[in-house]
């Protein structure tokens, strides 16, 4: 039976996209995220231009929203992933319990004047809550019924936010967050800066939480559920009761990423509560690699970032002067990524993650060849 | 190809003797591990060669080497303890599960052919869980395993052999029992004069009388096409198998003439982990394996098998 | 007494529009094991095909008589054309990767409905069906609609047709018994692929004729039409039980009946949320579905 630790140990690798290294250069680039952690925190500072990746320098308001945007997908999508990548679960209404997140903050500020801080813990609360209820109905089913339950409750919120009840919602438009609620320091295009900050703080605390239930003994059962369901039942443990922790951890993290993403645009909208918005962060995930520490935050910064170049790039005149048949599709940033996602299923199993071990292992290969040759 | 067995009207009313007391057993059990001769007796070659046949599911191993020779007549079992690899290797042989080895029928290397192309080439097959379609009618359930432009199927024989699938063409399978089922599974290999049956554990869940009609079937069948029997009751395997392989932890750990293993107690026990009661002398150290007792199995006919071993 | 017979019928019109979506979404996921997320943009193929056809593109279709009909044609085929093409050039590399099967589905769900309003524009266009289709008739009292019975006859005549393929065609045998147990259909020496390719043709084809009648009952094309269809088909595929085609005809018929009472006798909009909590009770009762069956 000693082989069947083998799928552990791939995991593991993928785990760790950037090493396992040997000797120095390993204990080198273990701290590489404590560094990348230091160089986001001082970014606002920073009037140094990044030409190509971003207009302008990187401290200037427009491009810290961006880079904000990019840390809140990122950590939106790992925290997606802890269902789809750390349980195998495959939901498509996690857009729900973002959006939970942010519309309840919202309305409670603007319907019950409340301030931010209690209105922002009523929305956390709110996403835990309707996880919770709607995770103990959908996981009744398992494997794609559960994705198409979700699909099908996040759905409903969608057309509920949609159609306005009572003035609450706001309908198609959204509703701007009210200012005077806001804690000063928050609001106002002087302090992005601000706002940068915590979308830097959420996506530690995120990562943070996903690192430490993945390594918790829940999480080694979800594991244990991803690889096979069966055999934890087998073990006597009942896989609804972890999945559904899963599930409404997820959700908190989703409604945190709510409060963050309205604080950040300044209002909710209801483009938050689409299935293309899920199905935007199983891009993400998916593009980054899924199961693994650091992909799927990447992948997210990485589509973030695409999706606004990718429309500044269709708006351009280079775009503008290219024959028709190239022009059209280049001008929707969802075909160019709807494209992106299938080729990097095809050619990239394993996501972005992946890319360093796959590179090692191609190498490996090819010196094994010329061993062989010699 | 389409030779369906010529129907014996006598077959059933006197089973032929024992083909596996037609052969000597002289060939030493250790001797041919892994090497696997030609069929003893005849020079044939083997229908169906397996060599280092190796499959890994979820990045387990379960293969690590199978070798397997069929002969191009009779029964030859597939013999192991419960977790040996048994249905693993035929549904690596059939390529149901993704495998890395060699695989000829009848010479042709079938191992990077899909399952469907190397079973019209000839082959019929009888899953472990009898692969029978719940919700299709016993005729549908037939008509699945016609092979447009293969010939003429062969209902005269499978009506021959089994009447009641004949009054029953219109039930459901699911609600059949569980040896009418395997009739079903038995009747889709007889169907298209294949060139080999393999048949997965064909008597397992069954009544004993239902046992024995399923073992006269097969062993009619066995005088038509070569069989390919995975089984644990080794009293079927006794009446019918001539050769035979032991599988043990995904390998080939032995292979020869049926009748030679089974009438060597102490291999038995070794290979298949069944011992004989209070009969055995060896110990569970003497047995080098990690000391689980395989299901009795064979307890259905426990005094058949004493006398022949004894004899 | 005339708005119930009014509701009935255009809540089956609706039905009707899921059944087409569904039928093939339900034998495609039964088959397979895929769930396809780019049904939607199968819809949108035949909507659009004909949209395009009937506005005079193609020579002889139009937006009247039997223009039309060759209008529908047309757009029916560009949607079985283009899900024998997703079938063999997105679904079929993937076979052993399953997970990656329905994540390819989503980027094609994503990609063709950007596609088509980088095309068309993403503001809907009319929709021009046959003057004679436009009206409506007199039934105990009440004024129907009667794109609404083309799209229930429609749905009818899919229900008939594929109940007749998979009962009496070898094809279709082998698409049952592959809902029941792929591998064994493979063992048997028939190659099942054949049959996944000539499902999603099926589907393709249904969805895009739902597409190019639902045109008409809606009255305009958008990009964004199929996919919010299809997430009520999915409602329809898992309430009647995933692979049976008798499942999703009766979930159609009541998901489309409880929208269109719950939308027309409460508040707009909470037809839409009646239909997913009709899921969840079902589910909490029956977590298999109507008909029992469930991946």
């Amino acid at each position: 039976m000693t082989t069947a630790t083998q799928p552990r140990g791939e995991t593991r690798t993928a785990d760790r996209p950037f090493g396992p290294h040997t000797g120095p250069l390993r204990r080198a680039t273990r701290w590489w995220p404590a560094l990348l952690l230091v160089v986001l925190f001082i970014a606002p500072y920073s009037a140094l231009p990044l030409p190509g990746l971003l207009d302008g320098p990187i401290g200037s308001p427009g491009n810290l929203q961006l880079l904000a945007l990019c840390l809140v997908f990122g950590a939106l999508a790992t925290g997606y992933d802890l269902l789809l990548g750390r349980t195998g679960l495959l939901s498509f209404g996690h857009a729900l319990y973002f959006a939970a997140g942010a519309y309840v903050t919202n309305t409670v500020m603007l319907e019950a004047g409340l301030p931010f801080a209690l209105a922002a813990l009523l929305g956390l609360l709110a996403g835990v809550a309707l996880s919770a209820l709607l995770g103990a109905v959908s996981l009744r089913v398992s494997g794609i019924g559960f994705s198409m339950v979700t699909l099908a409750f996040a759905q409903a919120g969608s057309i509920l936010v949609q159609r306005d009840p009572g003035g609450v919602t706001g309908g198609e438009e959204g509703r701007a967050a009210p200012a005077d609620k806001m804690p000063a320091a928050l609001v106002g295009i002087d302090h992005t800066a601000n706002l940068y900050w915590i979308a830097l703080a959420y996506l530690v605390v995120v990562l943070a939480v996903v690192h430490w239930a993945v390594r918790s003994p829940t999480g080694r059962v979800w594991e244990g559920i991803k690889e096979n369901e069966r055999r934890v039942e087998v073990l006597g443990l009942r896989p609804y009761g972890f999945k559904l922790t899963a599930f409404v951890l997820a959700g908190a993290l989703a409604a945190l990423g709510g409060i963050v993403y309205l604080l950040l645009t300044g209002g909710a909208t209801p483009q938050t509560t689409t299935s293309d918005f899920t199905l935007s962060l199983l891009v993400m995930v998916v593009l980054g690699g899924s199961g693994t520490r650091w992909g799927p935050m990447a992948g997210g910064i990485l589509y973030t970032w695409a999706d606004h170049r990718l429309g500044d790039l269709a708006n351009s005149g280079a775009v503008a002067g290219l024959p028709a048949v190239l022009r059209v599709p280049l001008s929707q940033p969802l075909f160019l990524l709807g494209a992106l996602f299938v080729a990097v299923i095809y050619l990239l199993p394993g996501g972005m993650a992946r890319l360093p071990a796959r590179l090692r292992a191609a190498r490996t290969t090819t010196a094994r060849e010329e061993a062989t040759d010699a | 190809m389409n030779t369906p067995a010529e129907p014996h009207a006598h077959t059933f009313a006197t089973p032929p003797a024992h083909p596996s007391a037609e052969l000597p057993a002289h060939t030493p059990a250790k001797s041919s591990a892994h090497t696997p001769a030609a069929p003893a007796g005849k020079t044939a070659p083997p229908l169906l060669t397996v060599r280092d046949l190796r499959v890994v599911i979820g990045g387990r191993h379960i293969l690590h080497g199978v070798d397997l020779d069929v002969a191009a007549s009779g029964t030859t079992a597939l013999l192991g303890r419960n977790g040996a690899g048994k249905t693993t290797t035929v549904r690596g042989i059939l390529g149901l599960v993704p495998r890395t080895g060699s695989v000829r029928l009848d010479g042709e290397e079938t191992v990077r052919l899909a399952t469907h192309a190397l079973v019209r080439r000839g082959v019929g097959y009888a899953p472990e869980d009898r692969g029978v379609f719940a919700a299709l009618t016993v005729a549908e359930n037939l008509r699945l395993a016609e092979r447009p432009g293969a010939g003429e199927p062969a209902y005269d024989l499978v009506h021959e052999l089994f009447p009641e699938l004949k009054q029953r063409a219109r039930q459901a399978a699911g609600t059949l029992s569980g040896g009418q089922q395997q009739m079903v599974a038995i009747a889709r290999t007889l169907l298209n004069g294949n060139r080999i049956v393999i048949a997965d554990e064909p008597t397992k869940g069954l009544a004993p009388k239902v046992v024995t009609e399923v073992t006269r079937v097969l062993e009619r069948a066995a005088e038509a096409v070569p069989v390919l029997l995975v089984e644990q009751n080794l009293a079927v395997v006794r009446r019918l198998a001539r050769h035979c392989a032991v599988l043990a932890d995904g390998r080939t750990a032995h292979h020869g003439p049926a009748a030679e293993l089974l009438a060597d107690p102490d291999a038995t026990r070794r290979l298949l982990g069944v011992g004989r009661g209070g009969h055995g002398t060896g110990t569970r150290a003497e047995r080098g394996h990690t000391g689980t007792t395989a299901p009795e199995h064979t307890a259905a006919h426990p005094a058949a098998r004493t006398a022949e071993a004894d004899a | 007494m005339s708005t119930v017979v009014l509701l009935t019928l255009t809540g089956l019109g609706l039905g009707a529009l899921y059944f087409l979506v569904a039928s093939g979404l339900s034998l495609i996921f039964g088959l397979m094991d895929v769930l396809n997320f780019a049904h939607g943009a199968l819809m949108s193929a035949g909507a659009y095909g004909t949209w395009w056809a009937a506005s005079g593109h193609l020579p002889g279709a139009g937006s009247g008589g039997f223009g039309f009909v060759l209008a529908v044609v047309f757009g029916t085929a560009v949607g079985t054309l283009a899900a024998v093409l997703l079938e063999l050039a997105v679904i079929r590399p993937l076979y052993t990767r399953p997970r990656e099967q329905i994540l390819a589905t989503v980027g094609v769900g994503l990609a063709v409905p950007a596609l088509l309003s980088a095309i068309w524009g993403a503001d809907a266009r009319p929709f021009l069906g046959p003057e004679a289709l436009a009206g409506t008739f007199g039934l105990l009292g009440a004024e129907v609609p009667l794109n609404g019975l083309v799209l229930i006859a429609a749905a009818v005549v899919v229900l008939v047709a594929l109940k007749l393929f998979l009962g009496r065609t070898r094809h279709g045998l082998v698409v049952r018994a592959g809902v029941e147990d792929r591998a064994m259909v493979t063992a048997l020496g028939i190659d099942v692929r054949k049959a996944f390719t000539l499902v999603f043709a099926i589907g393709g084809a249904a969805a895009a004729l739902g597409g190019a009648i639902g045109g008409l009952y809606f009255g305009s094309v958008d990009p964004e039409q199929g996919t919010s269809l299809l997430i009520f088909a999915f409602v329809v595929v898992v309430m009647g039980g995933m692979g049976s085609l008798t499942g999703a005809a009766l979930a159609s018929v009541a998901v489309g009946l409880v929208q269109q009472f719950a939308n027309y006798y409460t508040s707009a909009g909470l037809g839409d949320l009646a239909v997913v909590v009709l899921l969840a009770a079902l589910l909490l009762v029956r977590p298999r579905g109507l008909t029992g069956r469930l991946a």
